[in-house]
C-alpha cells in the first residue's frame, strides 16, 4: 500500500514552532501534582479484587481449607499448581469430617499467569488470589511455594459457611445412628 | 420349505417397537444376565439397540434386574385394540397408540410388540428431575472428597437432570462415614443411594452372599452381615459397580482424582485367564487397574488379588541397566556384543534356554529363533495354583499357550527342566539363558548349587532375585505395562496389550535386546515393533495362521489351541 504524504506547510518546515510546543508540554508538568512512585520504599496499594499472587487460607478455626480436590490443578492453565494427594496411608486430616487434605501442595510462580481460575474453581474457598505482585527470588526453587509457605502468606479468611464443622454438628445433634426410635 | 422356515424363525423370534419414533427390531428374549435363562426383553435393552441411552443407577447389563432406583422411568404406549381383539388403525393405516396413563421402569418392562417407548417428553424429563431431588436429599454433596467424583453416575445425571437448588428443607440424615466393610473396601453410608447392585453382584456372581440392608426408611444402609467381613476375592468389583462413592477402593482411597488418570488398555499377567483392564496411570506412575469388559473373557470383572497387583511395577530396586559383572561394562551395545560373543563362541548343544510363560508370544517367538539358532534346548517354568471356579485359573501363567505354541516348551511346562539340571550337574549344559523366571525357587526342586555350576549364566529379568545375583550378563526387561505384546489365554483367547508406562532406566522391551542379540549372531536383524513380530510369528504358526495383529482388535481372537 502506497501512503501519501501531506506536503509540509512552511511553518511546519520552520522546526522551531514544533520545539516549543514540546518543551510547553515538560514546562507544564512542573507545576502538576507528581505521580512518581518511589519504588521499592513506597509500594503501590492495589485495589479490592486485584489478581495477586494466589495463597492458600486457613478457616477462623485455624483448619487448612484445602481438601485436595485437584480441581486446581486441573483448571490452572499454564501447569503451575501440584498437588500430592494423602494417598490411603496418610497421617489423618487435621479436621474432622471432611478427612482429606494436601499431603504437598506447591504452586510455581515462575509459572503462575494470575488468571484466578483457581479461586473460582475452588468448591472449598481454600485458594485466594491475594495483593502480593512483586515476588522475588534468587534461584527458581525459591519460587515454588510449598504447602506450608502458601498457608503462611495467605493467612486466615473468615468463612461464613464452615460447611465441614456444620456438617459434623448436625450429625453430632442426630446423636446415634439409627436413632433408638427409629428401630 | 427351507428358504421359508429361516423367515418365519426370525419372525417370531423378534419384535418390532418404537423408541422416540424411531423403529427398531428386537429379539423376544435374551439371556437373563446370571443364569443365562431366556427372558422377555426389557425397554431399557430395547432403548440401547435403538441408541438411546435411559439414565440408570440399579441397573446393570450384567446383573440381575432390581428396578429401585427408578432413575429410568420412561413413558411407553401400546397398540390400541378393537371390541375384536384386533389393532385399531388410524385412517392412514397405521395403528392407534393408546399411551399408557403411568410411567413404567424402562429396566424391567418387557417389551410387547408394536410398542411406543418415549424418552424424551417433558414428563419423563420432570420424572428424572424428580428422582434425583430425591436421591440428593440425604446425599451428603461432599464430592471435594469423594474419590467417585469425576466418574459419578450422581454427577453425571445431576448435571443433565438435576436442578441447582433442593427444595427439601430439614437437616439431611447422617449416617456413619468410612465403615469398614473388608480388607479392601470402604463404606460411606451417607453417599449411599441404595442401588443394590453390591449386594447383587456379590451375591450373584462372586457367590458370596456377603452385604445387605439394614434398617428402615432414610436410616437404610448397607453393611456386611454381623460378625463377618467382606473379603471375597472380588470385593473390589463393587467400587466399580457403585454408581455413587459409597464403597471406594482402600488402595486407591485419596490416590488420585479419576480425571487425571491415562487409561490404557492392557492385561492381567497374574492368571491364565487373562482379564482384561485399563491401566489408570499418571506421569509415568500406575495409580489402579479396573476391568475393561470382554464378555468372551471376565465380562465386566477382575478378581482383586489381579487388581492390586501392580505396586511392583514402580519399585526403586527394579533392574535399571545391563550389566556384564565380568567385564564391568553397563552399556546396552557392549554387554550385548559381549553376550553375543559368549554364545557365538559356546559350542553346539552346551547351550540351554530357560524361557517364561510370563512373557509375550513376540519374546518367546524370538527366543525361539534364538534357541534354534543355536541348537540349545529349552523350557519353560510351570506355576501352578488353585482356581476358583470363577475367574481365577489354576494356571498362574498369563501365557502358556503362547510358550506351547512358539515351542520354547512341551505341551507339559516344565518337563524338561529335571533333564535340563542334570545336564548342567553333568557338565554338559555350560551357558545358561533365563528370561524373567528365579530358578531357585524352592518349588521347582532344583539342585540349590546347579547355577554355581554353569559357566556363564545370562539373565534377563525385572526385578532382583537370586538368579539375578548369580548372573554373570544381566539384562534388564520392561513389565508387560512397559510394552506391547500378546499372550494367548488358557482358552486359547490371543488377545494384545498396550504400554502403559515407561520403563525404568535402560530397561528395555525383551523383544529389543533379544533382537539385539539376534541381529549380531546371524547379521539378520528381526522386526522391532510387536506388530511385525506378531505377524510373522502367525504366519509362521500353525494355530494362528490368518491372524495379524491388527485383526486382534480390543477384545481378541479364540485360536483352536
Amino acid at each position: 500500500m502506497i501512503v501519501k504524504r501531506r506536503k509540509l506547510s512552511f511553518f511546519e518546515r520552520l522546526y522551531l514552532p514544533a520545539l516549543v510546543a514540546g518543551l510547553w508540554v515538560t514546562v507544564r508538568h512542573f507545576f502538576r501534582r507528581k505521580v512518581t512512585m518511589q519504588y521499592p520504599e513506597e509500594r503501590w496499594v492495589v485495589p479490592p479484587g486485584y489478581r495477586g499472587a494466589p495463597y492458600l487460607v486457613r478457616d477462623q478455626d485455624g483448619h487448612t481449607k484445602c481438601v485436595s480436590c485437584q480441581l486446581c490443578e486441573f483448571v490452572c492453565p499454564p501447569r503451575a499448581i501440584r498437588i500430592v494427594p494423602p494417598g490411603p496411608d496418610a497421617p489423618p486430616a487435621d479436621r474432622r469430617n471432611a478427612e482429606k487434605m494436601p499431603r504437598e501442595f506447591e504452586i510455581n510462580m515462575l509459572r503462575c499467569i494470575f488468571c484466578g481460575f483457581c479461586e473460582e474453581v475452588c468448591p472449598e474457598e481454600a485458594i485466594f488470589l491475594q495483593q502480593d505482585y512483586s515476588l522475588t527470588g534468587l534461584a527458581r526453587g525459591e519460587m515454588v511455594y510449598d504447602k506450608e509457605k502458601l498457608l503462611a502468606l495467605g493467612g486466615t479468611h473468615q468463612d461464613r459457611h464452615l460447611k465441614w464443622t456444620r456438617k459434623r454438628e448436625e450429625a453430632a445433634a442426630q446423636e446415634a445412628f439409627p436413632p433408638a426410635t427409629a428401630g | 420349505m427351507s428358504s421359508t422356515t429361516p423367515s418365519q424363525t426370525t419372525a417370531a423370534d423378534t419384535l418390532t417397537v418404537r423408541v422416540n419414533g424411531r423403529e427398531v427390531v428386537v429379539p423376544r428374549t435374551m439371556p437373563e444376565a446370571v443364569s443365562g435363562k431366556a427372558v422377555p426383553t426389557t425397554m431399557i435393552q430395547a432403548c440401547e439397540a435403538a441408541g438411546v441411552t435411559v439414565p440408570h443407577y440399579c441397573y446393570h447389563p450384567k446383573l440381575p434386574v432390581a428396578g429401585n432406583c427408578r432413575m429410568c422411568l420412561v413413558e411407553f404406549g401400546t397398540p390400541a385394540l378393537g371390541p375384536d381383539r384386533q389393532p385399531l388403525l388410524n385412517p392412514d393405516g397405521s395403528p392407534v397408540i393408546r399411551q399408557s396413563p403411568r410411567p413404567a421402569i424402562a429396566c424391567a418392562t418387557p417389551v410387547s410388540p408394536g410398542m411406543e417407548i418415549y424418552t424424551d417428553t417433558d414428563g419423563v424429563h420432570a420424572m428424572r428431575r424428580a428422582v434425583m431431588e430425591f436421591l440428593l436429599i440425604n446425599h451428603p454433596l461432599d464430592c471435594p472428597i469423594c474419590d467417585q467424583a469425576g466418574e459419578c453416575k450422581l454427577q453425571e445425571y445431576a448435571l443433565d437432570h438435576g436442578q441447582a437448588a433442593s427444595g427439601f428443607d430439614e437437616v439431611k440424615v447422617h449416617k456413619p462415614k468410612t465403615v469398614d466393610l473388608g480388607p479392601r473396601i470402604l463404606l460411606d453410608a451417607e453417599r449411599c443411594i441404595l442401588c443394590s447392585r453390591c449386594i447383587r453382584f456379590t451375591r450373584d456372581i462372586a457367590r458370596d452372599d456377603a452385604l445387605g440392608i439394614i434398617n428402615r426408611g432414610s436410616y437404610n444402609t448397607i453393611a456386611a452381615y454381623p460378625g463377618r467381613q467382606f473379603d471375597n476375592n472380588y470385593t473390589l468389583n463393587t467400587a466399580d459397580l457403585c454408581p455413587v462413592g459409597a464403597l471406594t477402593s482402600k488402595d486407591f482411597r485419596f490416590r488420585m482424582r479419576v480425571w487425571f488418570l491415562k487409561e490404557s488398555k492392557s492385561l492381567c499377567a497374574g492368571c491364565g485367564t487373562g482379564c482384561n483392564l485399563l491401566v489408570g496411570s499418571r506421569e509415568n506412575r500406575i495409580h489402579r487397574f479396573t476391568p475393561r469388559q470382554n464378555d468372551a473373557v471376565n465380562s465386566c470383572w477382575m478378581c482383586d488379588e489381579g487388581r492390586l497387583n501392580y505396586r511392583w511395577v514402580g519399585r526403586g530396586d527394579r533392574l535399571k541397566s545391563p550389566l556384564n559383572r565380568r567385564s564391568g561394562a553397563t552399556e546396552w551395545g557392549t554387554v550385548l556384543d559381549e553376550t553375543a560373543d559368549l554364545l557365538r563362541n559356546a559350542s553346539r548343544g552346551s547351550v540351554a534356554v530357560i524361557g517364561s510363560a510370563r512373557a509375550t508370544c513376540e519374546e518367546l517367538f524370538l527366543l525361539k529363533k534364538l534357541c534354534q539358532h543355536l541348537g540349545a534346548r529349552s523350557d519353560c517354568v510351570p506355576r501352578e495354583g488353585e482356581a476358583d471356579g470363577l475367574l481365577v485359573s489354576d494356571d498362574r501363567n498369563p501365557n502358556s499357550h503362547g510358550a506351547r505354541l512358539t515351542g520354547v516348551c512341551f505341551t507339559e511346562i516344565g518337563i524338561n527342566l529335571p533333564y535340563l539340571a542334570n545336564d548342567i550337574e553333568a557338565g554338559k549344559i555350560r551357558t545358561l539363558l533365563v528370561l524373567g523366571e528365579d530358578l531357585t525357587k524352592p518349588e521347582l526342586e532344583l539342585p540349590t548349587d546347579l547355577l554355581g555350576r554353569l559357566e556363564n549364566l545370562i539373565v534377563g529379568d525385572i526385578l532382583p532375585n537370586p538368579t539375578v545375583d548369580q548372573a554373570h550378563i544381566v539384562l534388564p526387561g520392561c513389565a508387560h505395562l512397559e510394552k506391547r505384546g500378546t499372550f494367548i489365554n488358557v482358552n486359547g483367547r490371543v488377545q494384545r496389550f498396550f504400554k502403559a508406562v515407561e520403563p525404568p532406566g535402560q530397561a528395555m522391551p525383551e523383544t529389543g535386546w533379544l533382537g539385539g542379540l539376534l541381529e549380531r549372531l546371524t547379521g539378520e536383524a528381526p522386526a522391532r515393533s510387536a506388530e511385525a513380530l506378531f505377524n510373522q510369528l502367525a504366519e509362521a504358526t500353525p494355530a494362528l495362521k490368518g491372524l495379524t495383529w491388527a485383526a486382534l482388535g480390543d477384545q481378541g481372537v479364540t485360536v483352536e489351541v
